[in-house]
């Protein structure tokens, strides 16, 4: 059974008051989130990421297509009772402490008391917040509010956890605080669906991405299947290798580029196209030493780049 | 049940934060100023005009909290995007727009029983001051629990309000629902007149449909007795169930709207 399922998910919104006509949020959406997973959720803005997340949690009902959480339908209780949702740039009532916010929302959960007493000393500990706990959310930064927001998206202890730009609004501190709290979160066995424009964080955190343009999905898969596709050559480095033994590889094509980085000490860039180990047992032969073989692939920031200009832009349906 | 208990709950503190209670100061200090002028004023009449300014006062305040703080009870949580949060706990839609009522349902409440409480104290305090042959020839005594029944319509007229702005509050922005729950209780404060539409207009189409409206719209009206307790001019308790039950009948029916538009309402 996955975390996360969606088949044709699909949202569309009336625009213009005079002549309203039907704009594409999201288009049949097809995806599917395992277990115990860091999911990533890309695209630039308006992508609709967010309507997605939103639909997941019935805060928009689908114009067609269902969704479904941990194998149940997403207006269930049950479902409800084990996941946690961060909304993009959230906001609390800001008359309550971070205390009684946490309460609240655990009373919401059925927990007693001295449970939700226990809870939300644990939570507030665990994103950092200290003597702050007892201050009206008013007087709490952006960045705090945030950590707040991951807090009350935690605690149930929940089987899925949706993010919505977790990293929006902290300093490099609290990112770091975030992902390691993420993996933690993972290791627990915990599902973290979380979609971000910052994608080193994917990089770092993600066993599967999907990227999402215009309201389609153009790519989904293990980020080591997307980006290995995309190998545009390797990066070779040698010590001991002679002008003669470089000269020839450089007219068989077989190098590109050569950087000197010392004396006799060279980085190489071969064309995708060129057998690396064939071009390592041409050097070794003429006395050279391998120090390291490198693929060159395409970072995920190039991968999503080249997605975005190539997905098409026009979500507006004219005759849909 | 739980559920809208917590959230109305936290409706009630938010109102306690947000200072709605001064309200009770603001109560206070018109009745005590008002009986040390009316004091000063009149004769004999005092504990009979500080009946009517404590009605209407409980009345008045109450309405301004109904209605503004009603009008606001779905509409902040969906502008200022705390519902998002909310709405991904385990809780049902109609459980958060019965919370919210019952929470300023809680808020009037506390606020009608302590100016209560002030008015009787004012009043306990003024029936100290006359002679026994003074009090003789007032129509009720000063402290008179039968003005309950006049506060407890008051409040059962201040939830028909609020159920009105919470109504308007799920599909309409805050001006346009306090414009609408005014206009309501205004016409429902002449709702009889328009029964006796007929004695006053010619054409028999117009009093037709003016006697139509009176049935559809609200009868703020009745809800309204304060004179008949200030005299101690008899009301009687079928009167006060039929009131009752009509003013629970449109609760209920203002709620069931107010859920109904909400369960299909789209928070982009």
């Amino acid at each position: 059974m996955d975390a996360i399922s969606t088949e044709k998910l699909t949202k569309h919104y009336r625009v213009g008051f005079w002549r309203p006509r039907p704009y594409v949020a999201l288009d049949a959406l097809t995806l599917e989130v395992g277990r115990g997973e860091v999911f990533g959720f890309l695209g630039p803005n308006g992508a609709g990421k967010t309507t997605t997340l939103k639909l997941l949690m019935q805060l928009i009902f689908p114009t067609s297509g269902r969704a479904e959480i941990l194998g149940r339908p997403l207006g269930d209780l049950v479902v409800r009772r084990r996941i946690g949702y961060l909304p993009e740039n959230p906001y609390f009532y800001d008359y309550l402490t971070a205390e009684e916010l946490l309460d609240y929302f655990g009373s919401l959960f059925g927990y007693g008391a001295a449970e939700r007493r226990r809870r939300v000393a644990a939570l507030l500990d665990e994103v950092g917040i200290g003597a702050e706990r007892r201050l009206q959310l008013r007087k709490f930064s952006k960045g705090m509010l945030q950590r707040v927001g991951i807090a009350q998206a935690i605690v149930n202890d929940p089987d899925v956890v949706f993010f919505d730009e977790p990293m929006s609004g902290l300093d490099p501190l609290g990112r770091r605080e975030v992902r390691r709290l993420m993996l933690k979160l993972r290791d627990r066995g915990c599902t973290v669906f979380f979609s971000s424009h910052v994608l080193s964080d994917a990089e770092t955190l993600c066993s599967r991405v999907a990227i999402l343009v215009g309201g389609r999905l153009v790519a989904s898969g293990p980020l080591s299947n997307l980006l290995a596709f995309q190998v545009q050559g390797w990066e070779l480095v040698l010590t001991g290798v002679t002008d003669t033994a470089l000269e020839q590889a450089t007219r068989c094509g077989q190098v590109v580029r050569a950087t000197r980085l010392g004396a006799e000490h060279y980085a190489l860039e071969l064309p995708v196209t060129t057998a690396p180990e064939r071009v390592v047992s041409d050097f070794t032969a003429c006395g050279a030493r391998l120090v390291s073989l490198t693929p060159m692939r395409e970072t995920l920031e190039d991968y999503f780049v080249r997605q975005v200009a190539d997905a098409p832009r026009n979500r507006e349906w004219g005759r849909a | 049940m739980a559920v809208i208990g917590h959230i109305a709950l936290n409706v009630f503190k938010e109102s306690v934060r947000d200072r709605v209670l001064y309200s009770l100061v603001a109560f206070a200090t018109l009745l005590i100023g008002a009986s040390y002028l009316i004091g000063q004023l009149t004769a004999g009449q005092d504990v009979k005009i500080i009946k009517d300014l404590g009605l209407a006062a409980i009345a008045t305040f109450g309405l301004f909290i109904a209605v503004f703080i009603g009008i606001g009870l779905v509409w902040k949580e969906v502008e200022r995007r705390s519902i998002y949060s909310l709405l991904a706990k385990p809780i049902r839609r109609h459980e958060l727009v019965l919370g919210k009522y019952a929470g300023l349902a809680l808020t009037l409440l506390v606020n009608v029983a302590m100016m209560t409480i002030a008015l009787y104290l004012v009043l306990a305090y003024l029936n100290t001051q006359f002679s026994d042959n003074a009090r003789a020839v007032w129509p009720a005594p000063a402290v008179d629990v039968g003005m309950l029944r006049a506060i407890g319509l008051i409040f059962l007229e201040l939830l028909v309000v609020t159920a009105f702005a919470l109504f308007f509050s799920t599909f309409s922005s805050p001006f346009l629902s306090a414009a609408l729950t005014f206009s309501l209780w205004i016409i429902g404060e002449f709702n009889p007149e328009l029964r006796n539409f007929e004695a006053v207009v010619e054409s028999p189409a117009a009093a037709y449909l003016a006697r139509g409206l009176s049935y559809v719209l609200p009868n703020f009206a009745a809800f309204d007795i304060k004179t008949q307790v200030v005299y101690a001019l008899p009301v009687p308790s079928s009167y006060l169930l039929t009131t009752s039950a009509y003013g629970a009948v449109y609760i209920a029916l203002l709620l069931t709207g107010a859920v109904a538009i909400f369960e299909r309402r789209d928070f982009k």
